[in-house]
């Protein structure tokens, strides 16, 4: 447990030090939505809430892939068997998966606000939304963080990242846009509980996985 | 399974299943009428792709707790037929929904998540490619293969039966309950998918006995060099 917060305090160090890459995704993040402003620019109508949602998780996804794919596959070669030296592979995991969990959903709530801002604000029912935000992180964060450890070792990283993220995050996407639908309609938060419930279990069983593959992902 | 007898029961069964699919008699129903039928042939492909690609994640998990090349051999060509199950299976689909739905992709929640479905399987192969140390590349495709394949579970087993969908069966098992009344297409259709299924792993056992071939040859070469 001890390990597991000196490498989230780590990971965290690492990120303040090397400001340009916390602040290259942020702008990553405001460039696709303010594209998305230009191009609906006069027609603020157009954007419907069904557009809107589609919008948000786009950028929200390739965010998210963008900020997950480089926590293994931006580190220097030789620091992971510095790591794996002085923690077990699982302790090194679950740290990646919190760090990558805590960034997400810093990202997506950041998103939204650049939504609001530059977009409108279709959602009723926002706690029901901040939780779906944080559980879509969490099920980011567990799933891309064993993802990106395999792309790592291949020859074309980031291509692989994608293509190998996007079918595995799908169910957790069609399930996420089912309830922001929900929040917009501004339904009651019970209609999307068993929706939740079902999105905390694919968290759940894609953590329990990668928690079990991972420690075989990095034994060469 | 080095006995011959289930390759020959496979042909028996596939045999039948074609002869009672296309001539048996089967019950009336509007709009579907006589492409029933396919379910004879449609249905039993899934069966096979999901039968083939639990296989090689059996495999994947094999290898990663006792590495050889045969586990790993095993694997990618489970999965390998799988995949043109799981094609023929979307194609057959396509030919059906053309007839009944009026267009061959209509955005149902089966068709999309049968689709993604093979994004995943193709995503495997594009990881095997960009690997180059053999070693690895076996180990990093073993733990996609399995990760995959629990990915899939909710997609194409949970979500489905969460959504309504034009699908016949629709509110259950997918593709059931529309001739659970109907023995007589019972009698047509569980011989077909234990034929499809034999003949999935038929085609499948003679690739990996060809690709070991290859390895030996290979080694053999090397030995000789």
């Amino acid at each position: 447990m001890k390990a597991i917060g000196q490498l989230i305090l780590k990971e965290f160090k690492l990120e303040l030090r090397r400001k340009a890459v916390v602040s290259g995704l942020a702008l990553y993040l405001f460039s696709t939505i303010f594209i998305s402003y230009l191009a609906f620019a006069l027609r603020q109508n157009l954007i419907t809430p069904l557009v809107w949602s589609a919008l948000f998780w786009i950028t929200i996804l390739f965010t998210a892939i963008n900020t997950i794919a480089k926590s293994f596959i931006g580190e220097k070669r030789g620091l992971d068997i510095y790591f794996y030296s002085i923690a077990s592979p699982v302790e090194v995991l679950l740290s990646k998966i919190i760090y990558n969990f805590l960034l997400c959903l810093l990202l997506s709530l950041t998103g939204y606000l650049l939504f609001v801002l530059f977009l409108n604000d279709p959602i009723q029912d926002k706690l029901t939304f901040v939780v779906t935000l944080i559980l879509a992180s969490g099920g980011f964060a567990s799933s891309l963080t064993l993802l990106s450890g395999i792309a790592s070792k291949a020859s074309n990283s980031n291509i692989l990242m994608a293509v190998l993220s996007f079918p595995v995050i799908i169910s957790i996407l069609l399930i996420v846009i089912r309830i922001t639908k929900n929040c917009m309609d501004g339904l009651d938060p019970s209609v999307s509980y068993d929706r939740l419930l079902s999105l905390l279990a694919i968290n759940a069983l894609v953590a329990a996985i990668s928690y079990l593959l991972f420690p075989f992902t990095w034994k060469s | 399974m080095k006995s011959n007898w289930w390759k020959i029961l496979s042909i028996i069964l596939l045999v039948y299943s074609i002869i009672g699919g296309l001539l048996f008699a089967v019950p009336r129903l509007n709009i579907v009428n006589e492409t029933i039928r396919a379910l004879y042939f449609h249905v039993p492909m899934w069966f096979g792709m999901v039968v083939l690609f639990l296989a090689s994640t059996i495999y994947a998990i094999k290898y990663l707790r006792n590495p050889n090349f045969q586990n790993d051999t095993y694997s990618v060509e489970f999965a390998n037929v799988g995949l043109v199950f799981g094609l023929l299976g979307i194609f057959t689909g396509m030919i059906w929904a053309n007839y009944t739905w009026g267009s061959p992709w209509h955005g149902d929640p089966k068709q999309n998540g049968a689709a993604i479905a093979l994004l995943v399987y193709l995503a495997y192969f594009i990881l095997r490619g960009s690997v180059n140390n053999e070693e690895q590349r076996a180990r990093l495709s073993a733990v996609y293969n399995i990760f995959a394949f629990v990915a899939m579970v909710p997609l194409i087993f949970i979500i489905p039966r969460m959504t309504s969908s034009m699908h016949p069966g629709s509110g259950g098992n997918p593709g059931f309950n529309m001739y659970d009344l109907d023995s007589k297409m019972r009698m047509v259709f569980y011989p077909a998918v234990i034929g499809w299924i034999l003949l999935g792993v038929w085609i499948a056992s003679l690739r990996i006995r060809m690709r070991i071939a290859e390895e030996k040859i290979i080694e053999s070469e090397n030995e000789n060099a």
